[in-house]
C-alpha cells in the first residue's frame, strides 16, 4: 500500500494474511474466555497439499438469542463480559429462541479487499434462509443497506466450502475504508493492524456482530474510535 | 499474429452441447413415463435459461406442488451459475455425446445449490460476473453500472438467445475493449487491434485480467474415459484471480499465465512469478504473486531452497488437461488470443483443469 493519501481502501493477499494473525491474536487478548478467530488454512488443490499460505478466518458457534417479547436483540457468549450466559442452558430452556451463526473472513482477489460470509442455523443444525437470518440483524441494519449502496447482501457459493453461504458483496468495501482512513497518518504496518478490526466494525453492524471496543485501544488513533458511532 | 479472430469467436458462440434431459423417476407420476427430451445447450449459456424448452415435455406428469428447478449429473447437483460449456468440460474428461442429465422440479437442494427462481437468477449473476470483470480490468464498475436500460435488456438478450452480432453491438459501450499481445494493455476495439492502432488505449487500465479455474483433481491413470464421474463438489477447487503479467519481455503464453496462478502445479525449469518479487514491493497490484503461497513467500527470498521447494511439490501433482471452450489449447499459444477469442460473454476466461496427484505423494 501506498501512503495513506494515495491509498485506495484495499489490501494485498499477503497484508491480508497478515492482519489476519494480528486479528485473531488481539481477540484472544482482548477475550481471552469468548470463542477465538481461527486461521483456516486451506490448500489451493482440494486433496492435495498444494499451495499452502491461502486460507481464512473462521469464528463459528456464535449463539444469537432472539427474545421473544420485544424482539431486542441480545448476544450471549460474546462481546460483554458480565453476560458470559451459558448458551447451552438457555438452549434447553428455549428452543425456538436460540440460533446459532459462523462467520469466515475471505479475501477477494477480484476486489482486493476481505469479504463476510456467514450463515446461520436453528439449534437443530437446520440452516436458516436469508430472510430468517435478516430477522436477526440488529434494527438499523436495513436502514444501513437501504441508504448506503455500498454494500448489499446475497447468497453464493462460499469459495472453499463450495456450499451456499449467504455474504455482503464486497464491490463497495474499497470506497469505505478509503473514507474510514481517510483522516488517518498511519504507517503501512499500522494500517495493516487496523485494517480487519476497522473493516469488521462496519461490516458488522449489519449482521449484528459487535466487536468489543477494546480491540480498537491500544491502536493509536484507530480510524473507528474516532469515527463511530456507539452502536 | 492476429490476436482478433472473428473466425474464432463465431465457433464458440455456435457451440452448443448436445443434451439428453431425462425427468428424475421420483416426479413420474404416469405411465407411461415421458421420454428424454433433447435440447441444444450454448456453451456460453446457463442450464436455467433451457428450462422453458425443457417443461412442456414434463408438465403433465408432475405431481402438484411449486416448481423449482434443479439439474444434476450422475447425482451430483449441477452449479446452476456455471455455465454449460463450463460444466460439461469439467464433469465428461471424456465428452459424453448427448450428455445425459436430469432434471428435477422439487426438492431444491438448497444445502448444495444457491437458490435460482429462472431466468432473473441466472441474468443477476451474469451481470454481476461482468461488474465484476470491469472491476478487474477498470478499476471500477462504473462501465456497467451506467449502461442504459436499452443496452442492458440487449445485452441480456444476446446471451439468453446466442446472438453474437447483437452482442458485438453492445460491447464497445462497456468499455472493456480488446487485450494486446502484450496482456498488460487493453485496445478500445477489436477492429482498432486489427489495424494495429496504437493511440487508443483504455483509460485506467489496471492490467488484470479475470480469469476462473475449476480444478479437479482425478486419478492419475492414463485414459481418460476411465476416470470416475465426479461425486461431489468438495473435490473442485475453484480459483477466482485475476492473471498480469509481470514478465519483462517475451510472449506472455497460456503457459506463463497458467504458471502465475498455479506455480506448484509447474516444473521447476521456469522460474515462479512469485519468486522475483520481494515482500516490500509498493503499490496495491500485487495480488498474484501470494498465489505462490505465504508459506512459500519466506523461502522466496533465497533461490536455492525455493528451487528445491518447487521440486517438491512439482512431483505431487501434474496438469493432465486444460479445456477452454471444449479446446484443448497449446501452451504456447498467447495467452491474449485465448482471451480475447475464448472468453466468455462475462469477459472471464473460465478454464477447466484436470490434475493428478502423481505416485508417491501424500
Amino acid at each position: 500500500m501506498a501512503g495513506p493519501h494515495k491509498w485506495d481502501g484495499t489490501i494485498s493477499g499477503l497484508d491480508f494474511c497478515e492482519a489476519a494473525r494480528t486479528f485473531s491474536q488481539r481477540w484472544k487478548e482482548v477475550n481471552p474466555t469468548l470463542t477465538h478467530w481461527v486461521w483456516i488454512p486451506r490448500p489451493m488443490i482440494s486433496g492435495s497439499a498444494i499451495g499452502e499460505g491461502v486460507g481464512y478466518l473462521s469464528l463459528e458457534n456464535m449463539c444469537h438469542q432472539r427474545s421473544t417479547e420485544d424482539l431486542v436483540v441480545s448476544e450471549c457468549c460474546t462481546a460483554d463480559e458480565e453476560q458470559s450466559v451459558d448458551c447451552a442452558t438457555l438452549a434447553q430452556n428455549d428452543n425456538r429462541g436460540i440460533h446459532f451463526y459462523d462467520y469466515h473472513i475471505l479475501y477477494n482477489f477480484s476486489y482486493n479487499v476481505p469479504v463476510l460470509y456467514f450463515r446461520g442455523y436453528q439449534y437443530d443444525g437446520q440452516p436458516l434462509p436469508l430472510e430468517r437470518v435478516k430477522e436477526d440483524f440488529p434494527p438499523h441494519s436495513s436502514s444501513i443497506l437501504k441508504e448506503s449502496r455500498w454494500t448489499f447482501l446475497t447468497t453464493e457459493d462460499h469459495p472453499f466450502l463450495r456450499r451456499p453461504w449467504h455474504m455482503l458483496h464486497p464491490c463497495g468495501t474499497r470506497d469505505w475504508m478509503k473514507l474510514l482512513f481517510s483522516s488517518s497518518h498511519l504507517s503501512k504496518s499500522e494500517a495493516v493492524r487496523q485494517y480487519l478490526p476497522s473493516w469488521l466494525s462496519v461490516v458488522g453492524q449489519v449482521v449484528g456482530f459487535n466487536l468489543p471496543l477494546a480491540i480498537h485501544e491500544g491502536l493509536s488513533s484507530s480510524p473507528v474510535t474516532n469515527w463511530m458511532q456507539p452502536s | 499474429m492476429e490476436i482478433c479472430s472473428e473466425e474464432a469467436v463465431k465457433y464458440v458462440w455456435e457451440g452448443a452441447i448436445p443434451l439428453q434431459i431425462h425427468l428424475h423417476e421420483s416426479e413420474v407420476t404416469t405411465l407411461p413415463p415421458p421420454a428424454p427430451v433433447l435440447v441444444l445447450g450454448y456453451r456460453i449459456g446457463y442450464l436455467p435459461l433451457l428450462i422453458p424448452q425443457i417443461k412442456p415435455h414434463f408438465d403433465s406428469t408432475l405431481p402438484p406442488g411449486v416448481d423449482t428447478v434443479w439439474f444434476d449429473y450422475k447425482g451430483v447437483p449441477l452449479k446452476w451459475y456455471i455455465p454449460t460449456g463450463v460444466l460439461f468440460d469439467l464433469l465428461c474428461p471424456e465428452p459424453e455425446r448427448p450428455w445425459n442429465l436430469t432434471v428435477h422440479f422439487r426438492g431444491y437442494p438448497g444445502e448444495l445449490l444457491t437458490p435460482c427462481d429462472g431466468e432473473e437468477a441466472v441474468k443477476w449473476s451474469f451481470i454481476n460476473s461482468l461488474k465484476e470483470a470491469a472491476y478487474i480490468i477498470n478499476g471500477n464498475c462504473k462501465s456497467i453500472m451506467n449502461m442504459s436500460q436499452a443496452d442492458q435488456y440487449e445485452l441480456w438478450q444476446s446471451v439468453l438467445n446466442g446472438t453474437l452480432e447483437n452482442y458485438s453491438r453492445v460491447v464497445p459501450r462497456l468499455k472493456l475493449g480488446v487485450l494486446r499481445e502484450d496482456c498488460k494493455m487493453r485496445s478500445i476495439s477489436r477492429s482498432q487491434q486489427v489495424t494495429g492502432e496504437t493511440n487508443d488505449s483504455l483509460p485506467n487500465q489496471t492490467g488484470r485480467i479475470p480469469v476462473r479455474l475449476y480444478i479437479r483433481n482425478v486419478e492419475d491413470i492414463d485414459d481418460l474415459e476411465g476416470i470416475g464421474a465426479l461425486d461431489s463438489w468438495e473435490k473442485i477447487s475453484y480459483i477466482n484471480r485475476p492473471v498480469e503479467n509481470h514478465d519483462e519481455g517475451g510472449l506472455f503464453t497460456l503457459r506463463r499465465a497458467m504458471e502465475s496462478l498455479l506455480p506448484e502445479l509447474f516444473g521447476p525449469s521456469s522460474p515462479s512469478p512469485g519468486e522475483s518479487k520481494t515482500k516490500d514491493e509498493a503499490g496495491g497490484e500485487d495480488g498474484d504473486s501470494e498465489t505462490a503461497g505465504g508459506a512459500q513467500d519466506a523461502a522466496a527470498g533465497e533461490p536455492p531452497e525455493a528451487a528445491q521447494q518447487e521440486t517438491h511439490t512439482a512431483q505431487m501433482a501434474r496438469i493432465r488437461l486444460i479445456r477452454v471452450q471444449g479446446i484443448v489449447p497449446g501452451w504456447d499459444t498467447p495467452f491474449a488470443w485465448v482471451v480475447n477469442n475464448l472468453s466468455h460473454p462475462d469477459f472471464f476466461l473460465h478454464v477447466c483443469v484436470l490434475v493428478s496427484a502423481s505416485q508417491g505423494s501424500h
